[in-house]
């Protein structure tokens, strides 16, 4: 029986050695340089006592980063991936969480990492991955770990300001990569360009189909999600021909007309998730590649990643969505009305081994989302209450249609309008602030009384916010305008921003 | 030329757009400001631009990119 991740590289290491595993524009690592890697400084951090706890990841977005993930579950403990875009206020808040004991960082991340660490230790993956094998010491970890053992924790916006750490063991995380797999049907010759961030868990699409089926997964730069052209020769020049991007990646070749100038040759999948695919983009896609596959992918980091999907196999009109779909092999996902009956219209709620253990370090919240499920009072339960809802069609499969509360999907991001303004709030002089988010535009605009000129505002926020979060503009007000409740009015600024 | 640094402004209050020639060497702009950038400018000068110009070179100073859009403004 399989217990953990690492399994799938034990077998694909034998049988594809030399083949390119994870590559960027300087480094290639094949599934030999992985395993060994990962083994050896696997065997370095046993010898420094760690064992089934937190190892923070600081590193910069390389292939070495995935082989370190790899080397911590090799040690039988979980990863976090920390990296600096984060904005330093919110890694501060996750050390909080953590409190790891030990941090890898590289040449680049070095002197943040031992900045954030405090009392942790920090070690250098160039000088871990040339350590000494301890065969015996790995072997034991893996006669020794359960499936229920954490693999990973990926920190997600809360709406108090306090980051959540999803946490998520090896079998949430197999159960998904077998499903996904199937669903995708991946195989030895798809080439995956890797485009959001480590720390997301839409990133695990390509780094463990990759060990699992031998496929190859390309880093794309950073830079390029400026410059579509650019964007493009690089899949070319990759021979790339799998994409499981965020919405606004793909839309950023689409809106363009890239798609006609130089389009990428070798696309024969294409996933999206992140945020519902304006259709008029998708049909741009379709139409300059109609032979791809296009795959939606829905599901959120506290059920592992993707739990749903639909496979686009029809035309729609401008004003129609593209459905959700159905749920992933293994996991049951249901819509609760607000009397917690089963509806056809409601909140999407799931249950299976998809469901993740919950919030690291944090029962109060955990308990919120993660509930005994209302529809079974004889045994304990555990259902995700995602705050998403959705409805089902004619056809059978589930359309989004909203988030319950203020939670707002922006850049393929989930962000918590209240988390921004919990942080603004916290600026001295400021009395009051709202932001809001304006649909059509996928825009955040923020409105503030007091405190810092607004130039001033928008460069603390870029310190203490991710990048996504920070409002497009700021506008500062004497005073915010109410509703008759005395409620801050946001129908009313959102409809002043919308002008 | 004002209204264009007007919208830069908007976006990095701290940045000296009449002298910085490396807004995007320097990371000073990311792929959110670009977006932003492209949607704003289309939004003021109805002028849209085509992504052949999306290149760096057009985008490291104010004055470049305010040349691209006046050559974009005469076609």
């Amino acid at each position: 029986m399989m217990r953990s991740v690492v399994e799938y590289l034990d077998i694909t290491a034998k049988k594809y050695p030399t083949k390119v595993c994870y590559r960027d524009e300087k480094t290639a690592l094949t599934f030999e340089d992985v395993y060994n890697q990962s083994r050896l400084a696997g065997s370095f951090l046993l010898g420094e006592g760690l064992c089934r706890e937190a190892v923070a990841v600081y590193m910069s977005k390389t292939p070495s980063e995935l082989a370190a993930f790899i080397a911590v579950l090799q040690a039988g403990c979980f990863y976090v991936p920390i990296d600096d875009e984060m904005p330093s206020k919110r890694i501060e808040l996750i050390f909080d969480n953590l409190k790891p004991r030990a941090v890898i960082c590289d040449e680049e991340t070095r002197e943040n990492a031992s900045k954030f660490a405090g009392s942790a230790k920090v070690y250098s993956w160039d000088e871990i991955k040339n350590s000494a094998i301890n065969e015996e010491a790995l072997t034991q970890v893996q006669k020794t770990r359960i499936d229920t053992d954490l693999a990973y924790i990926m920190y997600t916006s809360g709406s108090t300001g306090i980051p959540k750490g999803v946490a998520v063991c090896h079998r949430s995380l197999i159960d998904y990569i077998e499903s996904f797999c199937d669903v995708m049907k991946f195989d030895e010759e798809t080439i995956f360009g890797s485009q959001t961030p480590f720390y997301f868990d839409a990133s695990l699409k390509d780094i463990y189909p990759t060990l699992k089926c031998g496929c190859e997964t390309v880093i794309v730069p950073h830079s390029l999600f400026m410059f579509p052209i650019k964007l493009t020769e690089f899949l070319n020049e990759y021979k790339i021909n799998t994409l499981c991007w965020v919405v606004s990646a793909l839309t950023m070749i689409s809106a363009f007309g890239v798609l006609d100038e130089n389009p990428p040759k070798y696309l024969k999948i294409v996933g999206f998730g992140g945020e519902v695919f304006p259709i008029k983009q998708y049909k741009r896609w379709k139409k300059a590649l109609p032979d791809v596959r296009y795959i939606n992918l829905y599901g959120p980091t506290e059920t592992t990643g993707v739990s749903m999907y639909y496979e686009v196999d029809r035309d729609f009109e401008k004003d129609e969505a593209i459905p959700l779909g159905k749920a992933f092999e293994n996991v049951d996902i249901f819509l609760l009305d607000e009397d917690n009956k089963l509806s056809t219209e409601g909140e999407i709620c799931m249950r299976g081994t998809a469901v993740t253990m919950g919030y690291y370090n944090d029962f109060g919240r955990t308990s919120e989302a993660f509930v005994q499920n209302p529809l079974n009072d004889k045994y304990p339960e555990i259902i995700y209450r995602t705050g998403d809802l959705a409805r089902i069609n004619e056809r059978g499969e589930m359309v989004f249609v909203s988030r319950k509360d203020f939670q707002i999907k922006h850049m393929g991001h989930r962000v918590e309008l209240g988390e921004i303004e919990a942080d603004v709030n916290s600026i001295e002089g400021v009395s009051a602030s709202c932001a809001v988010y304006l649909k059509k535009k996928d825009r955040i605009e923020l409105y503030y009384e007091g405190g810092p000129e607004e130039g001033d505002l928008t460069n603390m926020l870029k310190e203490r916010l991710p990048r996504y979060m920070v409002p497009t503009k700021v506008n500062k007000m004497d005073k915010l305008p109410l509703t008759p409740n005395g409620k801050l009015d946001r129908k009313g600024l959102t409809a002043l921003s919308e002008k | 030329m004002e209204d264009l640094i007007e919208i830069l402004k908007d976006l990095h209050a701290d940045v000296d757009y009449d002298t910085c020639e490396t807004l995007i060497d320097d990371k000073i702009l990311d792929s959110f400001d670009i977006v932003s950038i492209v949607s704003e400018v289309d939004d003021k000068f109805d002028v849209a631009i085509p992504a052949k110009e999306l290149i760096p070179e057009n985008f490291n100073s104010a004055k470049a990119l305010w040349a691209l859009i006046e050559r974009l403004m005469e076609d």
